[in-house]
């Protein structure tokens, strides 16, 4: 690439453009490193001195020169600060999605299709079976629960990252103000985005509350939390676990999940088709995910498809 | 069908039995008839559709979905109707969705020819969950944990009546059971069977603890043996003759030899046996019958079936079950004088002076149909359920093996933070002449809270490989496994299977070099 940089590098580079603060995408030890302020935030918050030895804000939609490529940052609405790259070089128009989804999501701005010549998408969710149901319709799913078993606690699995205050936000979206109870690996980010003013209401650390307490409340934990020892110090808990994986049941079963919550940060099959016919790229690039279906689908429509494989990557390891 | 696949949906996740009755009387009492009944017959095993086979609804997805992508998809997940219900493309404007019962009269009426397009068409109104609870009931793969017991003890709370009320109606009743919810919601008397030949609950004993010895006195009880088959109750009246399995399953098909034979009108308890040159013969022989709808005339030679008769409970339509089981018993002798019935007979009962005689009679007694003896205070009424005090069984002492733990799982609900389920082996030579460990058995109860919680820190801390849930351990711990008896096997790799296995002790203390050889199960095996 003309330009000297790279987009989400897999080992420390010189200068890097980091689409989002996941750690797959945003890794520590790049020397410069452009993204958006929210998304520099989240890696300070990381990753401390780690973060990059210079770091460098840049707002949605507007442009920088680096060498003779011309990159702007444009909304994925994956999680708060997430950004497709745009690259612009001698007249043709690279779009670089890095993972994003078209649902609403309370946390973060919405995805902003860009039409280009070479469109790079993710695929964590490339197979028609998954379909992500209207995540409200999922919420209200745990809000039965939490009615009809009042006497135990409902401990939900999330990342940490966007999916923990996405489930927070859409829970005070359908009007619940109870406090919401947080595993201690869940409060520096979330704290991170209320700094960053997202309203998410009375969040409270698990650790100061008596185990009976927690009768008819809801915890949130990290995914691997939740079929562990720590969940133990929880009153009979309803295991619940909010992620796109959770479309197939045998993934839920293996996980030990009582109640199963269709919640995802991707695009789910039918937003990945809408979203290549609306950027109109004669090419695409599928990568970071289940590339072959989606190759096999898009080629059929007419368009030039083609995996691109990554290294590092490894299934359902990500959000 | 929106809250029947909401239902199914909780259900299939939720392993805690209280749960699932919660689940199960909060549907009941949310959804109106026809369609809670449906619901209550799907789940208990009373629907069938035999129009639609799994081969017609793949035939529908290839129709719709790129024969690829199908493939790619049904590898994935691996489940041919939770694949369908995910991949069936999306239709707009598609009707409303219907009700369960609107669906259920639907796929009544469907033929081989007309089940194709109706269930496509259905498939186009539903959403997801619906298509997948839609597809297993019509493919009759509703296995979701959910017991025909389980869903009696749920109409029971739901409609705070006794449990044994409910199974005594629910052979004489039909789906959508409209006469069982009227009356559970109070608005109509119980429903009448006296003119059916339907499931009477059994009356069931407890366990004789040594404590209980002490405050019993031998003279007001009897004994019988307790003959290693299964219970059963037989129920003949007018044309109707029905064989049911102590949980009120009708077992009627796998016995035409046994139903041949119930020429009366009675209903009476027993023990389903295989019979043959004039003895009782094991329980693995039995098992061959067990589980089968329908039966073969080399089976039925084979392994001839036999019901010996513990107690009569209607003579005719007269209920007899408010008499004394001393005059119940008189009724019993006096009845198979007068009738002489085929392929049944009287269990005897033991004459015993006091608890030693008996127990040396128990103990010493070197017929394997024989699982103990039964007491029954002479003046006891036939009572549904587990009275404590009319009944106790005392059974011969269980057989116990030393294994080795081989690997652990990690079990569900409130232990799924906990490796419960354990596969533990024995010895036997293995090819280079080292002696190999072969799995033997899985037990997953036996074991106190305490126990549990230091095998559960033993198993993480002795891990050599995971496989998903599974974690198999260094061949290092002993475990005292107690067990009923032990039958051939070809289904297990050790070519044995332990009857009720579970833990009896941990044997922190023992090398598991001393554990016990299959040879020493193979010799305890019956046949
Ligand atoms: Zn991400
Ligand atoms: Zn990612």
């Amino acid at each position: 690439m003309p330009g000297d940089f790279f987009v989400d590098p897999v080992r420390p580079a010189g200068r890097a453009v980091i689409t989002h603060g996941h750690a797959d995408h945003a890794r520590p030890g790049n020397a410069s490193v452009l993204a958006t302020d929210q998304t520099l935030a989240i890696m300070q918050a990381r990753y401390g001195d780690q973060a990059g030895a210079s770091l460098q804000p840049l707002a949605y939609g507007e442009p920088v020169e680096i060498g003779e490529v011309s990159v702007r940052l444009v909304p994925a609405g994956h999680v708060l600060g997430s950004a497709q790259v745009v690259l612009e070089y001698r007249g043709s128009r690279v779009v670089v999605s890095g993972d994003y989804k078209r649902g609403a999501d309370p946390t973060c701005a919405p995805f902003e299709p860009v039409p280009c010549d070479v469109f790079i998408t993710e695929a964590t969710f490339g197979l028609p079976v998954f379909r992500h149901p209207p995540a409200g319709d999922e919420i209200a799913k745990l809000l039965n629960s939490v009615a009809l078993f009042p006497e135990r606690s409902h401990l939900v699995g999330v990342y940490s990252l966007g999916k923990c205050q996405r489930v927070i936000a859409l829970l005070r979206q359908a009007g619940y103000d109870r406090p919401i109870y947080l595993h201690g690996a869940l409060i520096a980010l979330t704290e991170l985005y209320q700094r960053l003013g997202v309203q998410l209401g009375d969040l409270r650390p698990m650790a100061d509350v008596a185990k009976g307490d927690l009768r008819g409340e809801i915890v949130l934990a990290p995914p691997s939390a939740i079929a562990d020892r720590w969940s133990r110090r929880l009153p009979d808990p309803v295991v619940c676990a909010a992620s796109g994986w959770m479309r197939v049941r045998q993934r839920a079963r293996q996980r030990g999940v009582e109640l199963p919550m269709i919640i995802s940060d991707h695009a789910d099959w039918d937003e990945l088709l809408a979203t290549i016919d609306e950027v109109d790229a004669p090419e695409v690039w599928v990568t970071h995910g289940r590339e072959e279906a989606l190759v096999h689908q898009v080629t059929q429509s007419g368009r030039r498809a083609q995996a691109l494989s990554l290294v590092g990557f490894e299934d359902d390891a990500v959000d | 069908m929106t809250p029947f696949a909401e239902l199914i949906e909780r259900l299939v996740f939720t392993p805690s039995r209280n749960a699932k009755l919660r689940l199960l009387t909060d549907y009941f009492a949310r959804v109106p008839d026809p369609d809670r009944g449906w619901a209550l017959a799907a789940l208990t095993g009373g629907l069938e559709f035999p129009a639609v086979k799994a081969g017609v609804v793949r035939g529908l997805a290839v129709e719709r979905v790129d024969p690829a992508l199908f493939g790619w998809s049904y590898d994935y997940v691996g489940d041919l109707a939770e694949t369908v219900s995910l991949i069936w493309p999306k239709r707009h404007g598609a009707n409303r969705v219907p009700s369960l019962g609107e669906v259920v009269d639907t796929m009544r009426e469907a033929s081989r020819s007309t089940a194709p397009a109706l269930v496509a068409g259905l498939l186009d109104t539903f959403d997801t969950n619906e298509r997948f609870a839609f597809l297993k009931l019509i493919t009759g793969g509703m296995r979701i944990g959910v017991s025909a017991r389980l869903a009696k003890v749920a109409l029971a709370q739901y409609g705070d009546a006794d449990v044994a009320e409910i199974e005594e109606l629910w052979h004489g009743l039909e789906p959508p059971y409209e006469d069982l919810f009227t009356w559970l919601d109070g608005r109509a008397p119980k429903p009448s069977i006296d003119d059916k030949a339907v499931f009477r609950p059994l009356m069931l004993s407890h366990p004789l603890e040594d404590g209980d010895k002490a405050s019993i006195d031998p003279a007001s009880y009897r004994a019988e043996w307790k003959w290693d088959g299964i219970r059963v109750q037989v129920a003949a009246l007018g044309d109707q003759r029905r064989l049911y399995s102590r949980t009120g399953d009708d077992i009627s098909g796998a016995f035409p030899d046994i139903v041949e034979a119930m020429d009366f009108d009675a209903v009476l308890d027993g023990e389903l046996l295989v019979y043959q040159d004039g003895a009782v013969q094991s329980f693995n022989r039995l098992q061959q019958r067990l589980n089968r709808k329908t039966v073969t005339a080399r089976m039925l030679e084979e392994h001839p079936a036999w019901v010996r008769l513990y107690d009569i409970l209607f003579d005719g339509s007269e209920d007899l079950r408010d008499l004394s089981f001393d005059d119940r018993r008189q009724r019993l002798e006096q009845w198979i004088g007068r009738i002489a019935p085929g392929r049944m007979d009287l269990s005897p009962m033991i004459d015993f002076p006091d608890w030693q005689t008996l127990d040396d009679m128990r103990s010493s007694t070197a017929n394997s149909a024989i699982e103990g003896v039964m007491l029954k205070r002479g003046d006891s009424t036939y009572v549904a359920g587990r009275p404590k005090g009319p009944w106790y069984k005392w059974k011969r002492g269980p057989l116990t093996l030393d294994t080795v733990l081989m690997y652990a799982q990690r079990g569900h609900g409130k232990r799924s933070s906990f490796y419960s389920d354990f596969t533990f082996g024995a010895w036997r030579p293995g090819e280079d002449g080292e002696p190999e460990l072969v799995p033997v058995g899985k037990a997953y109860f036996g074991f106190t809270d305490e126990e549990l919680a230091q095998l559960d820190k033993w198993v993480r801390g002795h891990t050599v490989e995971r496989f998903g849930p599974v974690r198999s351990v260094a061949p290092d711990l002993v475990l005292e496994v107690a067990f009923d008896s032990v039958g051939r096997s070809t289904r297990h790799k050790s070519g044995v299977a332990m009857r009720f296995p579970r833990i009896s002790r941990i044997r922190w203390d023992k090398p598991a070099a001393e554990a016990d050889h299959l040879s020493t199960l193979e010799a305890l095996i019956v046949d």
